[in-house]
């Protein structure tokens, strides 16, 4: 909303004047709702000649096309999908900053959860299979009379000795 | 002939790496304490010519010698004194001499300071350092020489990337190295137990404030590096998920994992075959991270395939060292015993969890890294992983792991209570819920689920309080009672507190930040004004200066409040003359955590200029809580326990500590 907000100022001091930065007073689109769906593409959009920057963030030449580009897509109406089907379908999936699931790119997405849910159940039979091991040599475990009585005794001197 | 001394230090370096990481293994075997004692003196004399080394670069640049070939590449005789010291490690080089002598220093202050260690633990320990040190100044000496000559001496350099010339990026690599280098201690430690086939509890202790030490500084380092982003870069984001930062946050999770993990094995003496894993795997993502970096691997698959021999180096590092210790690992490590048994919940569950969630966070920051990297490999087909990526996989780990972070230090070791803990947490939980409906009720926009996140980081910082409140029985006991409880805790228990309570700050810092940042962009003429976020922002005028191998162009602006004026800001615009290149010095005000930003672009005819301002509530929290988590880390390496061997005062009183 405060984004929208800030867009409109912008809107009202819009010059055209060429800028170093990221989205530039001239691209703001006049519709607000629009506006913010174009910078919330841009967001997920790689400028490609860049390293690693999103179109959103990039002052690249390039970066401005594709702004202007993602923009005027918008402007005729076409839906979030429509728009990045079209980047892809020119740039390749290398636009993209977040890959979409494919044969290619199932290791990337699944690995994640991949590990953290074979992570718990290594744990969980780790666990299962020490908790046996230690049922069984539970009497190994098990303190002997003399050693419960020095303990007793230990404990005793040290509330004894104990300041406070 | 400093250039030529400092080469030659360099050589005698290697070879009293490679004297260190022979003689004391062979010393280990025959069981000869004077052989095995070799491996501490080669580790000072190295320690003494990797320093000798950086010394001479360090002076070619102060003096500007531009007969060296990386003087002259990177520096400049009208640059300020300090740039031209950081610019030693602002190139490959340079940096590559700066990663040694880190290297260097470690080993020597094992050398120095493990008196108390079994001498032939000791033996292998700088044995293995031995071996990393050999590789990396062969690396040096072999393809990344800092020393060489050029025929014809220029007048002048060629100057520092600009960007680097930043008081934030000059201190930065040395503490990311001191933190990457750090963990090389663990990995050798983890090495030679296993090349000695023999781990207990005091192997832990030896390990942890080492390892303590390198989290401390790559915390800071990695902070560091991403406050200078925030400043320099001038567009107000502060992690970009590059793998570049990918590569120093690899180390820092998996070394996080590490020092959780050693707590467990020191305390109980469980998780000894993880722990060592995880040391290895720690040290092994540093120097990943070094090949990432260094290599050129990662502007372009192709650049390193067209001039492989650096990265080929570097890889073949890779190789030995992470390859080695893994077979290594495989073939000794169920040659350890395991230890202590403990019941899901309780103090080692929660550590184990904690654990689970660390390296999975790490697996997908290394997937997410690496994995365009070998597609293009393997097929050719190039895709992207960027920051979308990364907050839809990442982001949602830290959920459970905040959740579960407060219940850990409250539970008992073996068997804990949970639901007496949950109780004892009420008070957190309470003040969690209060901080949801009050952030609910009083902003507006943004993501539905930022007041949870807020909440979330509440209970985090909460938790830490309610711990150490439960520690010193404030509230039941009087309050001379609790403070003299406080004194007498573990440094550690404080440590512990402080840096928990930093992950909610941080938490609250970075969700303010994404949710409720607000921005204007436009262009200005002096007299212009620009409001945002309850603020009015006048340009007053632009002016055109002088620096000292720079011209800059300076905007002043007044900040005014409801009429009140608060203060000026003067972002500006300079262009550094030697490399025709031009950097943003964006201006900061900070009112309390929140900050505005005004950055400048390009002059328009007439006097405009184009500006871009934000304000960014509570961002410096953001750094808050990485100082916050790095203090926490000094306190517990304060901790009198973690030095072995250090005097205790009194017998009976050490009996009586908690088994924390």
């Amino acid at each position: 909303m405060t984004r929208i907000v800030a867009s409109l100022i912008a809107v009202m001091f819009l010059l055209a004047a060429p800028l170093a930065h990221a989205v530039q007073p001239d691209e703001i689109m006049k519709d607000p709702a629009q506006e913010g769906r174009a910078r919330n593409l841009s967001k997920e959009l790689r400028c490609m000649v860049c390293q690693n920057q999103s179109i959103d963030d990039s002052d690249a030449p390039l970066a401005r096309d594709l702004r202007l580009l993602v923009r005027e897509r918008i402007a005729t109406g076409e839906s979030d999908k429509q728009v990045l089907d079209f980047l892809v379908a020119r740039y390749g999936e290398f636009v993209l900053l977040k890959p979409r699931l494919n044969l290619h790119t199932l290791l990337l997405w699944l690995l994640t959860p991949l590990v953290l849910i074979g992570g718990g159940f290594a744990l969980w039979w780790h666990n299962r299979r020490r908790g046996r091991a230690a049922s069984d040599d539970d009497a190994v475990m098990k303190l002997t009379a003399e050693e419960e009585a020095r303990i007793e005794r230990l404990i005793a001197a040290q509330s004894e000795t104990k300041p406070s | 002939m400093i250039a030529e001394a400092g080469h030659y230090a360099l050589v005698l370096a290697l070879a009293l790496a490679l004297i260190q990481s022979t003689v004391p293994i062979v010393g280990a075997r025959l069981r000869d304490p004077a052989l095995m004692n070799v491996a501490r003196s080669t580790a000072l004399a190295q320690l003494l010519f990797a320093g000798l080394s950086f010394l001479a670069l360090t002076t070619l640049y102060v003096t500007s010698d531009f007969s060296v070939a990386n003087v002259f590449e990177n520096s400049h005789s009208a640059k300020p004194l300090l740039y031209k010291i950081t610019g030693v490690w602002g190139n490959h080089e340079g940096s590559m001499l700066l990663w040694v002598s880190i290297l260097a220093l470690f080993g020597g202050l094992v050398a120095a300071f493990g008196n108390n260690l079994p001498l032939s633990l000791r033996a292998h320990v700088l044995a293995v350092q031995g071996w990393i040190a050999a590789a990396f100044y062969l690396f040096i000496l072999m393809t990344s020489n800092p020393f060489l000559r050029l025929a014809q001496p220029p007048l002048e350099g060629r100057d520092l990337n600009p960007v680097l010339q930043d008081i934030g990026l000059a201190v930065h690599p040395p503490m990311l190295y001191l933190g990457y280098v750090g963990f090389s201690i663990a990995f050798s430690f983890a090495v030679a137990a296993l090349i000695e086939g023999r781990i207990d509890a005091a192997w832990a202790r030896w390990v942890r404030p080492w390892t303590l030490v390198a989290w401390i500084f790559l915390t800071l380092g990695i902070a560091m590096g991403s406050y200078w982003a925030y400043y320099e870069l001038g567009w107000g984001g502060w992690w970009f998920w590059d793998p570049v930062e990918n590569a120093s946050l690899m180390p820092w999770l998996s070394g996080t994992a590490l020092l959780h993990s050693a707590v467990v094995m020191e305390k109980r003496n469980a998780l000894k075959v993880w722990t060592i894993l995880l040391a290895i795997l720690t040290f092994s993502l540093s120097l990943l991270g070094t090949f990432l970096v260094r290599s050129g691997v990662l502007t372009s698959v192709h650049a390193f395939a067209t001039d492989p021999t650096r990265g080929v180096f570097i890889l073949l590092i890779l190789c030995v060292f992470i390859g080695g210790s893994l077979t290594l690992y495989m073939w000794r490590a169920s040659s350890l015993k395991q230890g202590g048994l403990f019941a899901p919940i309780s103090r080692e569950g929660a550590l184990v969890l904690n654990n689970l969630f660390l390296t999975t966070a790490c697996a997908t920051v290394f997937i997410g890294t690496l994995y365009p990297l070998a597609l293009e490999m393997l097929t050719g087909e190039k895709i992207s992983v960027g920051a979308p990526f990364f907050n839809l996989t990442f982001g949602p780990l830290f959920v459970p792991l905040l959740l579960a972070m407060p219940f850990g230090p409250l539970l008992a070791w073996k068997r804990g209570d949970l639901r007496g803990v949950t109780q004892r947490l009420m008070a957190a939980g309470i003040a969690a819920l209060l901080a949801v409906a009050l952030v609910w009720a009083w902003t507006t926009g943004g993501a539905a689920l930022a007041p949870l996140a807020i909440g979330l980081g509440v209970f985090v910082i909460a938790g830490s309080i309610v711990d150490m409140a439960e520690r010193t029985m404030l509230f039941r006991l009087p309050f001379g009672g609790a403070f003299r409880r406080a004194r007498g805790l573990p440094r550690a228990a404080w440590g512990t507190a402080f840096a928990h309570a930093g992950i909610g700050v941080a938490l609250i810092g970075i969700v303010c930040e994404s949710t409720w940042n607000t921005e204007y962009i436009g262009t200005m003429k002096p007299n212009d004004v620009a409001r945002l976020a309850g603020y009015e922002l006048t340009l007053k005028d632009v002016t055109q200066r002088q620096g000292p191998n720079f011209r800059e162009s300076l905007a002043r602006f007044k900040v005014t409040r409801g009429g009140d004026e608060i203060g000026e800001m003067t972002p500006s615009k300079r262009n550094f003359t030697a490399r025709q290149s031009s950097t943003t010095e964006a201006a900061l005000l900070s009112r309390g955590a929140s900050q505005l930003y005004i950055s400048l672009g390009e002059e328009a005819a007439g006097g405009a200029v184009a500006v871009r301002m934000y304000h960014k509530p509570l961002v410096l929290m953001i750094w808050w809580g990485p100082v916050l988590m790095a203090f926490g880390g000094l306190l517990s390496l304060s901790d009198r326990r973690l030095r072995v061997g250090a005097p205790k005062p009194a017998k009976a009183s050490r009996a009586l500590q908690p088994a924390e």
